[in-house]
C-alpha cells in the first residue's frame, strides 16, 4: 500500500518544518527580511513578522499537485513562536488575487481580529496585526475570509506557539499539523496529512533519540471531516490540551481533536526503532496520514 | 486543350485541401484555446476505463485519455487507500493514449471494490467493481465453459427450432402467412431489442469513440451490405429465393447471437452477472424462436431440404454465440459489443423487408398485413419474444 514516487523537497521540506520556527529554517540575512526581534523596555521582546499571501500549487502526495493559497508560499504558513507577555507585529500582505486575512487564536482586541465584516485584506494591500502573546499555550492562526471552509482547505493556516515564561523542559519539539486537501472540491477530502506531503514521514521518518524528552504541538486544521486523531504504537505520551497548563491532564496513546483544536504531546523513547504513528481512523491513515519515528540510541550514527 | 482543363480541375480539388492544411497548421501555432483559457486555467482531464480484470492478488486496469488535453496519473487509492501500482506504458498519457494499471491489492472475492485513479491536479476517476471475481485466463477449462453456454443459449436452441420444418412445409396458405408475419414479430422484437443493448454499450465508450454514431452507422453499413449480397444471390440464382433469405436470416441472427455471446461471456467474466440456470433457460427458449424464424421462408416454398442444409442454417444462426462468449469473456471491450450489436441489428432490419415482401408478393402490402393471420403472427412472435425475453430480464 502507500503513495508511489517521492515528493521533492526543494519547495518544502516536511522534515525541516517539524523543527522551524520565526524562520529559523531561512538563513540568517534572509530571515532578517521576515523576522526581527527587538528587546522592549520592559524585558519583553518585540517580535516582528513579514507575512504574506500568495496562490502557489504545492506537490501533496507524489506527482499531485493542489492549487493552494498559502502563507508564504507554504502550507502548513510559517510557525510564530514567542513567549508569554511578548510583543507580536505581524505584517501581513496580500499578494493573492483573493481578498485574505489573518486571524489569531489568543487574547486580542476585535480590531485585530481579522475575522469581523471589513477586516479583509484586499489583493495587494497590507495590514499589521499588532498584540500581545497571550495565553501561553499551543494556538493557530488561519485566514478568516468567507467562503471560510475554502480558505481554510485552500491552505491559510499555520501554528502560533506561545511558551510560558522560563519556558518548558528541554526537549526535542516537533510540529505537527494534521490537514487534508480536497482535490475535486466536492467538499470532501482526497487525501490526509501531517504537514501536508502523504505518507512524507513514511518515506523519511522522523529520527529521535531514545531516552531524550519528545515534545510534540499537535495542531488539526483540517477542514470537512468532523475530527483527526493522533495514535501513536508501542508507547504512551503526556497530553497538554491546548498547552495551556504546565501539568499533563491524561495519558493516552490516542487522542482525538476537533478542527481548530490543539495539544501538546510529551514522551520519550524507550526503545530504538521504528514507531509508527497515524490518525486512528484507518481510513485517514490510508489516505496519506501515517508516519514513522526512527529512534536511535545517543551518541549512535542512526 | 482538354490536357489543360483536366489539370485546372485537379488545381481547384487540391486547393481547398492546402488552404485548410494552412488553416490548421495557423490554428496550432496561434492556439486560440489557450488564449481563451489563460494561463491558470486546469487542462481538461477525461480518463475512461477499459477493461478491469482481476487477478489473484491484484487488480489490472486499461485506462485511456479521450479528452482534449494529456494526462498525468500521479496516485492510486483502491477503497479509499492510497495504494502502489506499476503501469506498463508510463503515467503521461496524451489524447487517445492508453495504459494498464496493476495495483497489487489483496481484494476479496464475492464483495464491492472501488479503484480510483488520480492525476496530478488530484481529479478521481473511479471505477467500480460490483462483485470481485477472478477473470478468466484462456484455459481449457473457460474455453469450455464457454464453449458450453454458447452451445446451450445458441446452437442447441435454434437447431431445434429449425425441427419444426417438415411441421411448416404442410401449412395452409393462411397458416403461411401467419407464420410469416411471426417471424417478423420475432425479428422485430430482436431489432428493438439490440438496438437498445447497442445503444447502451454504446454510452460506455469513451466520448471520442462516438458510439452512438458508430452504432448507426455500423448498423446502416450491415443493411446495405446484405441488401448487396442478396441482389448479388439472387442474380447468380445460386439457389431458391427461400434459400437465399433462410440464409440471410441465419446470418442477421448469427450476428446478433455473437453480440448476445459477447454480452454474457463478459458478465460471466467481469462478474456483473451471475449466469444462474434460470437465465440460461430463459435465452434457450428465447433463442428457439429463432430456428422458426429460419426456416419459415423455406417452408412456404414447399420444396424438399436437405437436413445437411438445415443443420448449415442451424450452425450459421447459432455457433457464433460461443464465438462472442469467448471474445467477450477473454477480450470484451465496449466497442465490439456496439459494432457486432449493430451489425446484428442492420441484418435482422434487412431480413424483415425481406420477408415483408414475401408476405406481400400477391397483393399490395398494405393489405396484405391488415389480414387477420398475418396481423395475429405478428402479435404472436413479438409476445413469444416478449415472454421469453422476461426470463433474460
Amino acid at each position: 500500500m502507500g503513495t508511489v514516487g517521492r515528493v521533492p523537497f526543494d519547495a518544502f521540506n516536511p522534515t525541516t518544518y517539524l523543527r522551524s520556527w520565526n524562520f529559523s529554517d531561512l538563513p540568517t540575512e534572509q530571515r532578517s527580511k521576515y523576522y526581527r526581534e527587538t528587546p522592549l523596555p520592559d524585558g519583553r521582546l518585540l517580535r516582528e513578522y513579514e507575512i504574506y499571501a500568495v496562490d502557489r500549487e504545492i506537490e501533496i502526495a507524489p506527482g499531485m499537485f493542489f492549487p493552494a493559497w498559502t502563507y508564504n508560499g507554504q502550507v502548513p504558513g510559517p510557525t510564530i513562536r514567542a513567549t508569554e507577555g511578548d510583543r507580536i507585529k505581524v505584517t501581513f500582505r496580500n499578494a493573492g488575487v483573493h481578498p485574505h486575512t489573518m486571524h489569531f487564536h489568543g487574547w486580542h482586541p476585535p480590531a485585530m481580529d481579522g475575522a469581523l465584516h471589513g477586516q479583509e485584506v484586499q489583493p495587494g494591500a497590507t495590514f499589521v496585526y499588532e498584540f500581545d502573546a497571550d495565553p501561553f499555550g499551543l494556538h493557530l492562526y488561519h485566514c478568516h475570509t468567507v467562503p471560510l471552509k475554502r480558505h481554510i482547505h485552500k491552505g491559510l493556516y499555520g501554528t502560533f506557539l506561545i511558551d510560558p515564561r522560563g519556558g518548558r523542559p528541554p526537549a526535542d519539539e516537533l510540529v505537527m499539523v494534521m490537514n487534508g486537501f480536497d482535490t475535486n472540491f466536492d467538499s470532501e477530502n482526497e487525501m490526509y496529512a501531517v504537514n501536508t506531503v502523504a505518507n512524507a514521514y513514511m518515506q523519511d521518518p522522523i529520527r529521535v533519540t531514545v531516552g531524550q524528552l519528545v515534545r510534540i504541538y499537535l495542531v488539526n486544521l483540517t477542514e470537512f471531516d468532523l475530527i483527526n486523531s493522533f495514535h501513536l504504537h508501542g508507547m504512551f505520551f503526556d497530553v497538554y490540551r491546548t498547552g495551556t497548563s504546565i501539568t499533563p491532564g491524561e495519558r493516552t496513546d490516542t487522542i482525538m481533536l476537533c478542527q481548530g483544536e490543539r495539544a501538546v504531546l510529551e514522551t520519550t523513547f524507550r526503545y530504538p526503532g521504528d514507531f509508527m504513528f497515524h490518525a486512528h481512523q484507518s481510513e485517514f491513515a490510508e489516505l496519506g496520514w501515517m508516519g514513522l519515528f526512527r529512534a536511535v540510541e545517543a551518541g549512535s550514527a542512526g | 486543350m482538354p490536357v489543360e482543363l483536366s489539370r485546372g480541375r485537379w488545381l481547384f480539388a487540391l486547393l481547398p485541401l492546402v488552404l485548410l492544411a494552412a488553416l490548421l497548421a495557423v490554428i496550432v501555432w496561434s492556439g486560440p484555446a489557450d488564449a481563451v483559457r489563460g494561463d491558470g486555467y486546469p487542462p481538461i482531464e477525461r480518463l475512461t476505463f477499459q477493461r478491469v480484470t482481476l487477478e489473484p492478488g491484484a487488480i489490472v486496469a486499461t485506462v485511456l485519455n479521450d479528452g482534449p488535453d494529456a494526462v498525468s496519473i500521479a496516485q492510486v487509492q483502491v477503497d479509499d487507500a492510497f495504494w502502489t501500482f506499476a503501469t506498463d506504458k508510463g503515467q503521461e498519457l496524451g489524447h487517445l493514449g492508453r495504459t494498464t494499471l496493476r495495483v497489487p491489492y489483496p481484494w476479496v472475492e464475492g464483495e464491492t471494490h472501488v479503484l480510483r485513479v488520480l492525476t496530478s491536479t488530484g481529479t478521481p476517476f473511479d471505477h467500480e467493481i460490483a462483485v470481485a471475481v477472478e477473470t478468466p485466463t484462456i484455459s481449457m477449462r473457460f474455453l469450455g465453459v464457454f464453449t458450453l453456454i454458447g452451445l446451450y443459449v445458441g446452437v442447441l436452441p435454434v437447431a431445434i427450432g429449425l425441427l419444426w420444418f417438415p411441421f411448416l412445409a404442410k401449412l395452409s396458405a393462411r397458416g403461411m402467412d401467419f407464420l410469416l408475419a411471426l417471424t417478423i414479430g420475432l425479428l422485430a422484437f430482436l431489432l428493438v431489442d439490440g438496438a437498445m443493448e447497442g445503444l447502451e454499450a454504446s454510452s460506455l465508450l469513451p466520448e471520442s469513440f462516438q458510439g452512438g454514431v458508430l452504432f448507426v452507422l455500423a448498423a446502416a453499413g450491415a443493411y446495405l451490405l446484405l441488401e448487396w449480397v442478396s441482389a448479388l444471390l439472387k442474380a447468380r440464382r445460386t439457389g431458391s429465393g427461400g434459400w437465399v433469405l433462410a440464409v440471410m436470416i441465419a446470418v442477421g441472427i448469427g450476428l446478433h447471437n455473437f453480440g448476445e455471446g459477447l454480452a454474457i461471456g463478459s458478465a460471466f467474466a467481469l462478474g456483473e452477472a451471475t449466469l444462474g440456470t434460470l437465465l440460461i433457460i430463459g435465452f434457450t427458449l428465447h433463442n428457439t424462436t429463432e430456428g422458426l424464424a429460419i426456416v419459415a421462408p423455406l417452408a412456404r416454398e414447399r420444396q424438399r431440404v436437405p437436413v445437411r442444409d438445415l443443420i448449415t442454417l442451424g450452425l450459421i444462426g447459432g455457433v457464433p454465440t460461443i464465438g462472442g462468449a469467448w471474445l467477450g469473456g477473454f477480450v470484451y471491450s465496449p466497442i465490439w459489443a456496439v459494432l457486432f450489436l449493430a451489425v446484428g441489428v442492420g441484418a435482422i432490419a434487412q431480413v424483415i423487408g425481406q420477408i415483408a415482401r414475401q408476405v406481400g408478393r400477391e397483393k399490395s402490402e398494405a393489405r396484405a398485413f391488415v389480414s387477420t393471420p398475418v396481423m395475429a403472427g405478428l402479435v404472436a412472435g413479438f409476445a413469444v419474444m416478449y415472454v421469453t425475453g422476461m426470463l433474460v430480464g
